[in-house]
């Protein structure tokens, strides 16, 4: 595992502010006649290289926090500054430039494209990029093989185990070495061997420089990060960094 | 994403889900198909008639008998025998109908022919020698009526090519004797084929001096009467005045005053052809009605098609858009994919269409003309629909938030 991650620092400016900046952000969702507050006011600030744990119970807003961070999906109300820059603003264009080199996101449901193979479900993010097909393909297979899937790089994502399909999404995220890793638990499916594999993945991203986000229900897999934030019914319960193996 | 990118993807696309792409392709294929073959075929029937009629000879007026005023006591055209052969006499002279050319008075009827033991049914006409030119025949062999053959009664026939083919095979039959009913003629020429364009039966007929036929063939109260009489207009410049003469000497002949109670029918090619083409018309605009209710069955069918297609591909454009695709590069595949299933089916709807009208003549006995414009106008037509169809909701997709997207089933 020893390939070069180091990438491009989000910057706005370059005073290393925060990498992600929300504030009394609160998401409702309208299912005919029913609303559902799923985020009720969340202020969260995370610092350029950070790698923060989410856990929370399941319902308490997780996913749909990362879809906002993300710029998957949009606050009802409250502000985003992304890097600084206030995503309300964009367009849908330079969303979709930010989505592609400055965030890598990992879908909860891996949402991998049926009809492609592994590598070619990879190398999405480096055609909307703009590389150039040879580069993408090694890119591809050298991110596949780091995940520990060197091996099935041709299987369509119906060959593939819950596990493997897990760390084809992984690898899709990571392969056009954004600055910015959003993972919607990543290791929900895998064994431990596997989930080791992953984490250490992520403890090489964090050691280059990249910020980590990640959404977990094990307190094992949380610890290997620096900060949990905790969740529930739609805000912040705690949040708490570690310091030398013991919580602030 | 570059545009040769986008063109991978799509096939990639267009050939993950062959099913879909097949069924959309041949809704367009068989509605250009169609197009080009009902509106060939209308196309086809009309340029039949034209020719058939253009090759009856050139400057031509038709007299028949019978009027064309419907109601009153006179039945319709042929049904009473008006027209006879002093008729076409008066006709011919030069003082009475200068702009008249060439007269052809002509009988005819279906009558059994025998050589040796071949028997052939086919019509025999009675004429004179001017029928020649004015008809715009030419002879193959031997010669054709004459004057001397007229007077004379002689009993002599000049066969058409079918006629001479059936009765005497490949021998050549000039010289030879043929009976027509149970009088032996001796046949002095053959003419030549009036061609691919001419109505079938004018390479099928035994032409005879109109004297002969009526002294020894038909007999009894035809014997003055004529079926027809076909005039020639010294030039096409001519014809009108032709018509008139020819309209004022009958009309004095057959003792008429009033114009409108002629018992006789001058018509002209120009007047031929015009009730055949708009008869003809009327068939194309049929065929055309039909052809363009084929396309739009077609068309609707590539509509669902497209549009289920792309609803069920909104969580694929969610996903695509997550990963960093602008709406211009989604709307783009789509577009490349509609536009490249729209072309492939077009083109080999017309590839179909084209070989259908080059083969069905052979099968059916009918002309199908290619229309270019029709061809052009099918395949824009379900290209439009397939665009339209293909990319507007994919482009509508393409502005939902890429989550709403991806949670869309
Ligand atoms: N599209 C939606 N429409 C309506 N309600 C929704 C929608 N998505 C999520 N919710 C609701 O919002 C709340 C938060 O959902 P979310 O998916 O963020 O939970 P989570 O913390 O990720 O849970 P889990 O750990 O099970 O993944 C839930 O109550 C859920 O029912
Ligand atoms: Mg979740």
């Amino acid at each position: 595992m020893t390939l070069d991650m180091t990438a491009p620092l989000p910057t706005a400016g370059d005073t290393a502010g925060p990498v992600i900046d929300i504030s009394e952000v609160r998401k409702v969702y309208k299912t005919g006649a029913l609303e559902v507050e799923a985020l009720r006011g969340i202020t969260l600030r995370i610092e350029q290289g950070e790698y923060v744990a989410i856990m929370g119970p399941s319902g308490s807003g997780k996913s749909t926090l990362m879809h906002i961070l993300g710029c998957l999906d949009v606050a009802t109300t409250g502000t985003y500054l992304l890097a600084g820059e206030d995503v309300s603003g964009l367009t849908e264009a330079e969303l979709a430039v930010i989505r592609n080199r400055r965030i890598g996101f990992v879908f909860q449901q891996f949402n991998l494209l049926p009809s492609l193979t592994a590598w070619r479900n990879v190398e999405l993010p480096l055609c909307y990029a703009g590389v150039a097909k040879a580069e993408r393909k090694q890119r591809a297979l050298e991110v596949l093989a780091r995940v520990g899937l060197g091996d099935r790089v041709e299987h369509k994502p119906t060959e593939l185990s819950g596990g493997q399909q897990s760390r084809v999404a992984l690898a899709r995220a990571l392969v056009n070495k954004p600055a910015l890793i959003l993972a919607d638990e990543p290791t929900g499916a895998l064994d431990s061997k596997s989930t080791a594999d992953v984490l250490s993945v992520f403890a090489d991203l964090h050691a280059a420089g990249h910020t980590i986000v990640l959404i977990t229900h094990e307190e094992d897999v949380a610890e290997h990060a620096e900060r949990t934030v905790r969740l529930h019914d739609g805000l912040i319960s705690s949040d708490a960094r570690r310091t030398g193996g013991v919580f602030a | 994403m570059s545009w040769m990118e986008t063109l991978r993807t799509s096939f990639d696309a267009i050939r993950s889900h062959r099913l879909r792409s097949g069924l959309t392709m041949l809704g367009i294929l068989i509605g250009i198909a169609a197009v080009i073959l009902t509106v060939g075929l209308g196309e086809g029937a009309q340029q039949q008639v034209a020719s058939a009629i253009n090759s009856l000879g050139t400057n031509l007026l038709v007299v028949s008998p019978g009027s064309t005023t419907t109601g009153g006591v006179r039945g319709g055209q042929g049904s009473s025998s008006a027209l006879t052969v002093s008729d076409a006499t008066a006709l011919s002279s030069k003082v009475a109908a200068p702009d008249i050319a060439a007269v052809a008075p002509t009988t005819s009827r279906s009558t059994a022919l025998t050589a040796g033991s071949t028997n052939w049914t086919t019509s025999v006409v009675g004429t004179t020698p001017a029928w020649q030119s004015v008809r715009a025949r030419t002879l193959s062999e031997g010669r054709f009526l004459t004057e001397q053959d007229l007077t004379s009664d002689a009993a002599v026939t000049v066969l058409a090519a079918t006629t001479a083919q059936e009765l005497f095979g490949g021998a050549d039959p000039v010289g030879r004797t043929v009976a027509i009913g149970s009088t032996p003629f001796t046949v002095v020429g053959v003419l030549a084929s009036a061609g691919n364009s001419a109505a079938q039966n004018e390479d099928d007929q035994a032409v005879v001096p109109i004297s002969t036929a009526a002294d020894r063939l038909f007999g009894g109260s035809t014997r003055t009467s004529v079926q027809s009489i076909y005039l020639e207009a010294t030039s096409s410049d001519t014809l009108s005045a032709a018509y008139q003469e020819a309209n004022q000497l009958l009309l004095n002949l057959h003792h008429v005053t009033d114009p409108a109670a002629a018992d006789f029918t001058i018509a002209s090619q120009q007047s031929l052809l015009s009730t055949a083409t708009s008869v003809s018309k009327t068939l194309t605009i049929l065929l055309g009605g039909v052809a363009a209710l084929s396309l739009l069955v077609g068309g609707i069918g590539v509509m669902n098609i497209m549009l289920v297609s792309v609803t069920e591909r909104i969580r694929e454009i969610g996903l695509r858009k997550a990963l960093g695709a602008s709406p211009v590069v989604i709307r783009r595949q789509f577009l490349v994919e509609a536009s490249v299933l729209g072309l492939a089916g077009g083109l080999l709807g017309a590839a179909l269409g084209v070989i259908g009208a080059l083969t069905l003549p052979q099968l059916i006995s009918s002309t199908i003309t290619i229309s270019p414009t029709a061809t052009a106008a099918a395949i824009l037509t379900s290209i439009a629909i397939g665009l339209a169809f293909g990319v507007y909701p994919a482009s509508r997709a393409a502005r939902l938030a890429p989550i709403d997207a991806l949670r869309s089933e």
